[in-house]
């Protein structure tokens, strides 16, 4: 046992190794020194999962390495244990060269490594000056001090930041703006990077690149966890992969393809979907939006202003948009969840169904599936049996007077676990105790075998694993063929392209005009994502 | 009416607020670090008795006192242990210590119905006491009356201006935000519980040695509940809550004069009746007002936190 | 060996119906040290609080009429907890249902037949429903708080029926004492159990369980009100009607409350008084909470809280201990349940301390 490990051990640390002396700039002399950070043997386990099991790699000062797994491969886990969150079950971490304990965030960043989290780490109603501090150790007394500082460091490194603005005020990529310029306060040795891109545009993608550049530049080292692989090959030096939760390789993305380093994450052949060809007259139209507005429900949300759009039998719309654009209440407005504030707002098949409610817009043929799976579209306390009760029970006749008809709910949610090979002991199993993929094929499948006549998901793959969003993609797909009109809103551009025959933009609680997904360019959907037209709320400059 | 009918009637709103202040000051900070303590009543109840029990036991009310506020703690120890660290329903173990501070405090009060107590002295501050009107007005209180005011502007600079009071509400404001850049949610949170009882049992001691110098079973009627409404009335805001307690103080007191004042006909459980009705008209007004004042709740009010570990 | 909390992957069952027992051990060995401390002699002290009752028809009579008032309210009180709806203010509805049903009552006085019990039961539901509305109306419409609404108004109704009873619902040949005639008989509830109080609320009380299960386990409304409180988004998604819910729930408690409240005043007390019940309303919260919010549950749990009235009756009468002793049961109870609860979502477990290194 302890000889296969230092085998395996050895074996990525010569590869590592290999990658980075390839990757590097000219004038490298990290390769003597220490390594800025280095990992070996980290496991950490959680109740039924092993995150990490015996993880290492090394990050060499000024590097830029990256940290590649598709969703559920334990990234997060890891760099949680690198910045003191959580605490490793065995393993050491060293940095410069010495060992050392993280045993909190503030010990993390004693030590220079900073961190910009997937899920900010920001309180939406308090300044950025007062985001910024609580992210220092030692912000000093002097906020007036601590304002003019924030000023200059966010101007010179391009992200420009007002520090008297409440966070709720700021777009998503002004608040990724906070978390790195409070890093940069810091005067970081190590940033660690999760998921950054994510929430961006396209344009914004290339500018937070820069400033990346320009840190590594200055010396500093940079963890960056992404499972997008273009990006990797365009920024980083060194490459990691992890799959369920272990080291499968270490490589120079530079010269890896897009295809052998996705191989490599997913380990096995990349299934692509299948896609119908033909068909594309798609048939009548089944769903319009006509100048559809709403305030927003949440406090900090954004309103739904005049919103246009239509949906024909057959094909699949997709909606692009960084998060928190009003995709939420887009979602929740068409499903009935909301009600428009004049029934033609919303039209199904030329009647207009605006001020209805959910069950009575199911009836009438509309499925959706919401974007959180735990509690919105599943109830995770409740059984696969109650949660097929949830939403089918109108639809497919679950019910005798007021009572419930369990037999038949029970007969159909174990249909949707065999026909989505949804991976389960059985149908009374609590839903929160399935994974994240297994419990989205349930419920999307329990939507599809409702047979709808509308199908609106929101996020159809977000943090699903590459086999199960393959089924899932393929379901819709199939479900376009039979003639159903499917609106997907999503903020993966990739899946979207694939999926899509027309994509439209939502952006500041507006919806471009549809375009073809076969001519449309990146940047184009790039340009409507950052709200080029006119946003009202523009960013302080 | 004149200044002579007007002091006493003053003096008296200042005794009716103070309770509601202090109770109020504290379960403000309770709130905001994102925890709600619906026992304030229990613990002010247990506060009162327990001041009323030391101060006639070692004749000191600074002892009582004192007692009162280890008493409050005590509780909401008890409340902490069990919503932050056994993550129990807040509301329900809110509503459990109300039942068990009513029956605690009416347990050790057995033996002291009827007991008198001498009431809690003013502070005379030579000179400025004996000006006329305004010094019975402003200096012409008992310690406690000081301590609400004192610990409303303590808290009111605490939250706004001292580094400890912004990670309070940043904990209140998003616990995963907090946790993850490495502060400690769970004893930030029992910090500003722990606070909470120390506040409604002085709460409660002002009661049983200042405002009626006696021990009743029951004496808070309601006053926890009343604060609690106070701090959303405020909309989380020190120097409204100590406002509002004031406009609450001077309900109360209202009721009490119309009644001296022959009652005009109504009877005096009907007057009785003022401060609860004043309480939910006060409610429905925020609620429903456009100021919205619920806005203004910390975002992680009542909801549990529990850190991977 | 270390000890490790582990959230399970999904709640415990067995531990769901194991808590209430758990909590009562936790009780009564913690009720050992109170008595201990009070003076008396523990094992004496638990004999004649949770035993002696028992021992005699009065007391197993009596432990019905006390059950039934609880187990009523509880019932209705679960349903709400379930949907998150908190409603504190039961014992309110109470007073409003006594005293709706209590007019009634006073309003034929002089008649007879078998119509007025009928007439009174549904002044009564009706009496503690609508007071029930104040706070879903306000809850529904403009989202205030009904913990702070339900509560308030319970201290409106108590001074409410003090007016009455101190006013126009006097009785006039009473010498002035601050309460209502005497009943007639044709208003008072007929007897079950011969020579005891016993009244035919506890069967009713019984039969409301039983319904208030095969609503809450069958019914679409059941369903509705679960799912509502486990996931309100889920429930939104799924098209169920959230205020129509509130409304259920609450109009269903005061009716609940309210019959109680008619029952107390036709059955036991046979008049209306300033004082009607002992905190039915509250103590009830514990009973739905201790009965794990389930109707059968409930049966059981409100026999207890019953029980624990009578103990400190007789601790009272027996070992002269302040009846006060029955409230600090009742929350030390509540405590150990919600405490023992972490039990169901998450387990202890032992772990050997793993080699550090590789």
């Amino acid at each position: 046992m302890v000889v296969m490990t230092q085998r395996h051990m050895l074996h990525w640390r010569y590869r590592v190794l290999r990658g980075l002396g390839l990757g590097m700039e000219p004038s490298d002399k990290a390769v003597k020194e220490h390594p800025r950070l280095e990992l070996s043997g980290i496991t950490k386990a959680f109740p039924g999962v092993i995150a990490n099991s015996d993880v290492g790699f090394k990050v060499a000062p000024g590097e830029i390495h990256a940290l590649l797994g598709e969703n559920g491969a334990g990234k997060s886990t890891l760099v949680k244990q690198i910045y003191g969150i959580l605490k490793p079950d065995s393993g050491s971490i060293l940095w410069d060269g010495r060992e050392v304990d993280i045993p909190s965030p503030h010990a993390a960043r004693a030590l220079g490594i900073g961190m910009v989290f997937q899920h900010f780490s920001l309180f939406e109603a308090m300044t950025v000056l007062e985001n910024v501090a609580l992210g220092m150790d030692d912000p000093g007394k002097d906020r007036v001090a601590l304002a003019k500082r924030i000023r200059q460091v966010s101007e010179s490194y391009g992200l420009p930041l007002d520090p008297a603005r409440e966070v709720h005020t700021l777009s998503v990529g002004e608040r990724q703006r906070i978390e790195i310029v409070r890093c940069l306060l810091q005067s970081p040795r190590l940033l660690v990077m999760d998921e950054p891109t994510s929430v961006l545009t396209p344009q914004e993608v290339g500018k937070l690149f820069e400033t990346l550049r320009k840190l590594k530049s200055e010396g500093c080292s940079i963890l960056y966890i992404s499972h997008k692989l273009n990006e990797i090959k365009e920024l980083c030096d060194g490459a990691t992969i992890l799959r369920g939760g272990k080291v499968v390789a270490a490589c120079n993305p530079r010269e890896e393809t897009a295809r052998s380093m996705a191989q490599l994450m997913i380990g096995a052949e990349f299934r692509s979907v299948a896609r119908r060809e033909g068909g594309k007259d798609a048939g009548p139209v089944r769903m319009e939006l006509k100048a559809l507005s709403m305030a927003p429900e949440m406090a900090h949300g954004v309103p739904l202003k005049s919103i246009n759009l239509s949906l024909r039998g057959g094909e699949i719309l997709g909606i692009a948009g960084v998060a928190g654009n009003g995709q939420g209440d887009l979602l929740a407005a068409i499903a009935g969840e909301r009600k428009a504030a004049t029934a033609g707002a919303v039209v199904m098949d030329g009647k207009p169904v605006g001020r209805l409610g959910p069950a009575a817009r199911r009836k009438l043929g509309l499925c959706t599936v919401p974007e959180e799976r735990n509690g919105h579209g599943a109830v995770p306390d409740m059984s696969l049996t109650d949660n097929a009760m949830l939403s089918a029970h109108k639809r497919m006749g679950f019910m005798k007077g007021g009572f419930l008809d369990t037999a038949k709910s029970r007969s159909f949610a174990a249909e949707v676990i065999k026909r989505f090979d949804v991976r389960t002991p059985g149908t009374e199993t609590a839903a929160g105790s399935l994974s994240g993929g297994n419990l989205q094929k349930f419920i999307v499948g329990r939507e599809i075998l409702q047979k709808p006549e509308i199908l609106v998901v929101a996020q159809p793959t977000w943090g699903v694993d590459a086999a199960a969003a393959a089924t899932i993609q393929q379901a819709l797909v199939d479900l376009a063929a039979t003639g159903s009109a499917i609106l997907v809103i999503s903020q993966d551009l990739d899946e979207l392209l694939t999926l899509s025959d027309r994509i439209a933009v939502i952006n500041a609680g507006q919806v471009s005009e549809a375009m073809p997904a076969a001519t449309v360019s990146v940047e184009e959907i790039g340009l409507l994502m950052g709200g080029i037209h006119g946003t009202p709320e523009k960013g302080a400059a | 009416m004149n200044i002579d009918t007007l002091l006493p009637m003053l003096l008296t709103v200042i005794a009716a607020a103070t309770p509601l202040l202090l109770a109020a000051i504290g379960e403000l900070v309770t709130e905001k670090s994102g925890v709600l303590n619906l026992g304030v009543e229990g613990m002010m109840l247990v506060g009162a008795v327990i001041a009323f029990a030391v101060t006639v036991g070692t004749g000191s009310a600074i002892l009582g006192i004192i007692a009162a506020a280890f008493a409050g703690i005590a509780l909401s120890l008890v409340f902490g242990l069990l919503t932050l660290t056994l993550m129990a329903n807040q509301v329900a173990t809110g509503l459990a210590l109300t039942i068990f501070g009513i029956g605690v405090s009416s347990l050790i009060g057995s033996s002291y119905i009827g007991t008198p107590v001498e009431k809690l002295a003013v502070l005379h501050i030579p000179g400025l006491s004996d000006i006329p009107v305004l010094g019975p007005l402003l200096f012409g209180h008992d310690i406690l009356v000081y301590a609400s005011v004192a610990i409303t502007v303590l808290v009111a600079w605490f939250l706004k201006s001292s580094r400890a009071g912004l990670i309070l509400r940043a904990v209140g404001e998003s616990d995963l935000s907090a946790h993850s850049i490495g502060y400690d949610v769970i004893k930030v949170r029992y910090l500003a519980v722990m606070f909470g009882g120390l506040c409604s049992g002085i709460a409660g001691a002002y009661l049983s040695l200042s405002y009626t110098p006696m021990w009743v079973e029951g004496m808070t009627a309601g006053r926890g509940w009343i604060a609690l409404a106070l701090v959303a009335f405020a909309s989380w805001r020190p120097w409204r809550v100590l406002g509002g307690a004031y406009i609450f103080g001077g309900v109360t007191i209202l009721q009490l004069y119309l009644q001296g004042a022959g009652g005009i006909g109504i009877p005096a459980q009907v007057m009785n009746m003022l401060p609860y009705l004043a309480t939910i008209i006060v409610l429905t007004v925020i609620s429903a007002g456009p100021w919205r004042g619920r806005l203004d709740a910390p975002a992680c009010l009542g909801k549990p936190f529990r850190p991977a570990s | 060996m270390a000890l490790k909390i582990e959230a399970r992957r999904q709640i415990s069952t067995r531990m769901l119906y194991m808590t209430p027992f758990i909590a009562v051990a936790a009780t009564v060995v913690a009720g050992f040290f109170l008595f201990m401390m009070l003076g008396a002699d523990p094992f004496e002290a638990l004999y004649v609080f949770f035993i002696s009752p028992l021992e005699t028809k009065y007391g197993l009579s009596e432990l019905g009429v006390k059950a039934a008032p609880l187990i009523m309210i509880a019932i209705g009180l679960a349903l709400g907890y379930r949907a998150n709806i908190w409603n504190i203010g039961a014992e309110g509805q109470l007073t409003l249902g006594a005293v709706c049903g209590g007019a009634v009552a006073l309003a034929f006085w002089e008649e007879q037949g078998l119509y007025i019990l009928p007439l009174m039961a549904l002044a009564g539901m009706a009496g503690g429903a609508a007071y029930a509305a104040i706070p879903a109306f306000l809850k529904t419409k403009f989202n205030v708080n009904e913990i702070l609404t339900s509560l308030m108004l319970t201290y409106v109704a108590t001074l409410f029926l003090a007016v009455l009873v101190f006013g126009p619902l006097k009785d006039p040949m009473g010498f002035n004492f601050p309460q209502s005639r005497m009943f007639s008989d044709s208003a008072t509830l007929p007897i079950i159990w011969e020579e005891t109080r016993l009244h035919i609320g506890f069967v009713v009380a019984l039969l409301a369980a039983v319904a208030g299960w095969v609503l809450l386990t069958r019914s679409i409304i059941g369903f509705q009100i679960r799912t509502l409180g486990s996931a309100p988004a889920a429930a939104r998604y799924a098209g169920f009607d959230r205020t129509r819910l509130t409304w259920f729930c609450l109009m269903l408690t005061g009716a609940l409350a309210g019959l109680a409240g008619t029952f107390e005043v036709a059955g036991p007390i046979g008049q209306l008084v300033p004082n009607i019940s002992p905190g039915y309303g509250f103590t009830a919260i514990i009973v739905a909470f201790l009965g794990r919010l389930h109707p059968l549950g409930i049966i059981a749990s409100g026999l207890l809280m019953a029980l624990s009235y009578m103990g400190g009756e007789n601790a009272q009468i027996n070992l002269s201990l302040p009846q006060a002793v029955t409230g600090v049961f009742q929350g030390m109870l509540l405590f150990f349940l919600l405490a023992s609860d972490f039990l169901v979502r998450y387990r202890v477990r032992r772990v050997k301390p793993l080699a550090e290194g590789v």
